[in-house]
């Protein structure tokens, strides 16, 4: 029992003025909470880099390494040392027939190689990293959106609406992930839609994104539904009805705030785990269709070159490996700051 | 420091004690500093003091208890010859821990371990330092259990935790505490969550287990009735200091300290109120030095023209669900048949044990719940009829003061939001007006409009209950239902804000229900008081009436269990019977009997036993 700092010693009046007006709200508190956390600090620093890394990807193909990497490159020649070196080389192994892919050359052109068809991997790294972080990041909002609607409608109103939502989620929960997002991508991927005005067409980023951003839609619902049942049952939220407050009043203001929090901490988790997803379904040919890239498509591109040319396959599982870490990493201390009863228990 | 000189070796004796805690930023923060006192064998000290002066954690050091990581103790603890500070894990538990010393905790209901029967529990304490044949542990297990007068006491034994009431689990725990036949029991506010009446039997066996066992007790507590009662000496503490020192008799008769003198005068006293007509304030204390001014009673009485409230035949019912296909087995008749009036500008008090149903009550009377049946009129609108956008504006009159303050106010809004939003809500002006009569109403309740900009973490506990009131004021009401408002304060705070609440009604004639468990504020505070018993009223009338003669014997047992401040009485024994709680949990088909009520005086009625 640690005695409160700012109890006063019985006096008829309570102390008052003394640091009035220090305004610190739980959202400050909780920006203050990242900055002083290292671990926060650094891992948002990576994580900013490789995103801005990603987004020059154009400036790094056209001034850095010169190479288009999205055009294949069998025939191409670069100069290494001043000497003209083919990018699809003579295999040197067993019989020395067909052709290997140039391996790092650790300068600016092909820094980690070329693919199986002679494409600069380094560029398609960044390329393929900004898709992935695209699709997982739209794919983690529009899951948090779903899943927010779904589980406060459901929280909140009871009765029957929570009825047919809940079991609705628990319907889509009782599919595997990877089955349901496979079936999906099987059935949407290669067909042009057409939704009111907009078309989607077939090979559209669009695609993958709706699907993980729905698959994963159950997973945050349902804490969710199970937040907002709490918090309405909490007594400021029975002070506010006693108050006379509007039932959508004590929706906006009371209880949307205190949610907040739990979306926010599953926003980091659910990236991170959107960033594999993406990458298993790419990897799988049911994502990124190519001629674009993904972490996940490369992946695949390398998996024939795995024992002669192995950098191709490591630097997407390396990069997939990283910015899964650094999410997590960030997701743990935001969710200490933002719940501290968590943290007191570390 | 009177120190008796003719304890010779004392049992317990503490030297400087200085604990810290590591804080935020790293920085050791001391709550205790400097403490010294001693406890001789078969002697009890009572550690009194408001929350947060250091009273716990003296214990815990004792027993050695605190994170060593997060905690740094200082000073000598010498316990039965063992130097405490000294000893290291394995040796606090071969010397100190269940062996010279035992403790029990506040709360009986989580200290006990859910999953194994409380036999296995009782058995595992006494064969934890000495071995024991299993039928010889048993036996002494039941010998145990007897001793703390815990009935059938051989049955009892291979039930779980889950099927003892609170009042049962404490002497269970007792029990295990005294196993190991130790030389000083620690009690740590071992009745502050019991109902009056179980305290009554808990404090009985305590006194009636130390004469039998010679045990000394260090007794914590915020309680000054309970010290009276308990203890042989007291220490005062204050902000990890001992304030003051001595024999309870003489420290009641004559407190030295100014904060001695402040907290003895704020503690409200059963019986006080004899010959007073109206509600009386708590006397205001002068902190440098200790004296108290005159009690100011009410100056307006309750106008008895027209009721503002109208209860009739208030029936609440909660369902009991199990089975298969999670069908209705029972009921909870939390609320049966419940009448009442309350008149402008009057105080009516509920009283009861915890389960009795006074809080259902009151939250059944504005509806936060819908498993009422009855009729609630309130100033000429029936409220269980109505739409409910009409119940919403309604609310407006009727309005809460909950026990917790904290947890009922929204902890990502400002205490002016928060203060403002039923304001505009019922358009009775604009932002700015709300504005500038929260400013108003946060300085009628002792606090700066400046504090308007802080969030609810921020503020002390009084001072939460002190916006909670401000909240409440904003919309005008008619009339206020403080539920438990002032039983989770300390004494000092309790006093100042039962002032307050008397002020407000003394200024704007609200109406009050006053639901509290606590019978010395009740006293202060009523016109007029219901005793409620399983859901039912047994006896209502005027305040001086249910006091002084109470007709109704559950209201006797209520008031005669109140532990009154006065070390004079401390040789009483109550005498009471024990038993276990009822829960008023009946069969679907069960129709409750119809009761009748005989006017024993005008306005006093009493529930005729069938």
């Amino acid at each position: 029992m640690l005695p409160e700092s700012d109890k006063t010693a019985p006096s008829p009046a309570v102390t008052a003025g003394e640091d009035a007006g220090r305004r610190r709200g739980p959202w400050k508190r909780v920006f203050e909470g990242l900055i002083a956390s290292p671990t926060a600090m650094i891992s948002a620093g990576l994580l900013m880099l490789i995103v801005v890394a990603t987004l020059l990807a154009p400036v790094y193909a056209k001034y850095v390494s010169g190479t288009d990497p999205f055009r294949s490159g069998l025939s191409a020649r670069i100069k290494i040392d001043g000497k003209p070196t083919p990018v699809m080389q003579q295999s040197t192994e067993g019989l020395g027939l067909g052709v290997t892919p140039i391996g790092p050359t650790w300068g600016p052109q092909y820094l980690l190689g070329a693919d199986g068809q002679g494409r600069d991997v380094a560029a398609r790294m960044l390329y393929g990293g900004r898709n992935s972080l695209l699709i997982a990041g739209a794919a983690t909002l529009i899951c948090l959106f779903w899943a927010a609607i779904i589980g406060i409608a459901a929280g909140y109103s009871g009765g029957v609406v929570d009825g047919v939502l809940s079991n609705l989620i628990d319907m889509i929960w009782a599919f595997p992930v990877y089955l349901l997002a496979i079936s999906l991508s099987i059935v949407m991927i290669g067909k042009s839609f057409a939704l009111g005005p907009f078309e989607i067409s077939s090979g559209s980023l669009i695609v993958p994104i709706l699907i993980i951003g729905l698959v994963y839609v159950p997973y945050v619902a349902r804490p969710i539904r199970g937040r907002v049942m709490a918090i309405n049952q909490s007594e400021f939220v029975m002070a506010a009805r006693g108050l006379g407050i509007r039932r959508w009043k004590i929706l906006l203001r009371h209880i949307l705030p205190n949610v907040s929090t739990t979306l926010i901490v599953f926003a980091p988790m659910l990236m991170a785990l959107n960033i594999v997803t993406e990458s298993s379904l790419s990897f799988l040919s049911v994502g990124v269709q190519p001629p674009n890239a993904s972490w996940g498509t490369i992946l695949q591109d390398g998996q024939t070159l795995l024992y002669s040319r192995p950098w191709v396959s490591l630097a997407p599982g390396f990069a997939i490996m990283v910015t899964v870490l650094l999410l997590n990493l960030f997701g743990d201390v935001l969710r200490d700051v933002l719940d501290p009863k968590s943290a007191r228990g570390r | 420091m009177n120190e008796s000189p003719e304890t010779p070796a004392p049992i317990l004796s503490i030297r400087d004690l200085s604990v810290s805690f590591l804080g935020a930023r790293k920085s050791w923060n001391r709550v205790i500093g400097g403490l010294s006192f001693d406890i001789s064998p078969g002697e009890t000290v009572a550690l009194v003091g408001e929350s947060g002066s250091g009273k716990s954690v003296t214990s815990l050091s004792v027993m050695g208890l605190l994170d060593p990581a997060t905690s740094r103790v200082e000073g000598e603890i010498r316990l039965a010859g063992y130097d405490v500070l000294k000893l290291d894990e394995a040796g606090m538990i071969r010397h100190i821990r269940g062996q010279a010393a035992a403790m029990i905790f506040q709360e009986p209901m989580t200290s006990l371990h859910p999953i194994y029967r409380v036999g296995d529990q009782i058995i595992e304490a006494l064969t934890s330092h000495h071995a024991l044949p299993g039928p010889e542990a048993r036996k002494q297990a039941i010998a145990l259990l007897e001793r703390v007068r815990i009935p059938n006491a051989a049955r009892r034994m291979d039930d779980y935790p889950h099927a003892f009431s609170g009042g049962m689990r404490q002497r269970v725990m007792i029990a295990m505490a005294l196993a190991s036949r130790p030389k000083l029991l620690i009690a740590d506010e071992p009745t502050t969550a019991l109902d009056v009446t179980v305290q009554g039997e808990i404090l009985d066996l305590l006194k009636d287990l130390q004469a039998e066992y010679g045990m000394a007790m260090l007794f914590i507590t915020h309680d000054m009735g309970v010290v009276a009662e308990m203890a042989d000496r007291t220490v005062v503490m204050l902000r990890g200091q001992a304030v003051e020192q001595g024999a309870t008799a003489a420290l009641f008769a004559s407190p030295q300290e100014p904060y001695t003198k402040a907290l003895l005068a704020s503690v409200p006293v059963l019986g006080s109120m004899k010959g007073e007509p109206s509600p009386l304030r708590f006397p205001l204390v002068d902190m440098a030095t200790g004296r108290a001014g005159a009690a100011l009673p009410l100056q307006n009485s309750p106008d008895l023209s027209a009721p503002i409230l109208d209860v009739q035949g208030l029936v609440t019912r909660f369902d009991v669900r199990g089975g298969l296909l999670n069908r209705r087995v029972a009921q909870v008749h939390a609320v049966e048949n419940v009448s009442f009036r309350i008149f402008p500008g009057e105080t009516l008090s509920l009283v009861g044990e915890s389960g009795c149903g006074k809080s259902t009550t009151g939250k059944s009377i504005i509806r936060l719940n819908d498993r009422s049946t009855g009729a609630v009129t309130m100033s000429g609108d029936e409220l269980f009829a109505l739409r409910p956008e009409a119940l919403r504006q309604k609310r407006r009159e009727i309005q809460m003061i909950p026990q917790d303050p904290l947890a009922s106010m929204n902890p990502r809004m400002t205490v002016g939001d928060a203060l403002v939003e039923p304001f505009t809500e019922h358009r009775l002006g604009t932002a700015a007006e709300g504005r500038a009569k929260a400013a108003i109403l946060m300085e009628q309740v002792g606090l700066t409009r400046a504090m308007l900009e802080r969030y609810p973490h921020e503020f002390s506990g009084g001072q939460r209950q002190r916006v909670c009131i401000a909240r409440a004021l904003m919309l005008d009401p008619k009339l206020i239902i403080a539920d438990e408002s002032v039983s989770a304060l300390d004494v000092s705070v309790k006093a100042q804000v039962v002032n307050l609440l008397l002020d407000i009604q003394d200024r704007l004639g609200i109406a009050f229900l006053f639901i509290s468990h606590d019978i010395a504020v009740v006293e202060r505070v009523s016109h007029r008081i219901a005793v409620m018993y399983m859901g039912e009223i047994v006896e209502i009338g005027p305040r001086p009436e249910i006091m002084e003669r109470p007709r109704h014997a559950y209201t006797r047992q209520l008031i005669g269990a109140v532990t009154v401040p006065d070390p004079a009485r401390r040789h009483l024994r109550r005498n009471q019977q024990i038993k276990e709680l009822k829960t008023p949990i009946r069969p679907l088909d069960f129709r409750p009997p119809a009761r009748r009520y005989e006017e024993v005086s005008p306005g006093h009625l009493v529930m005729i036993e069938t």
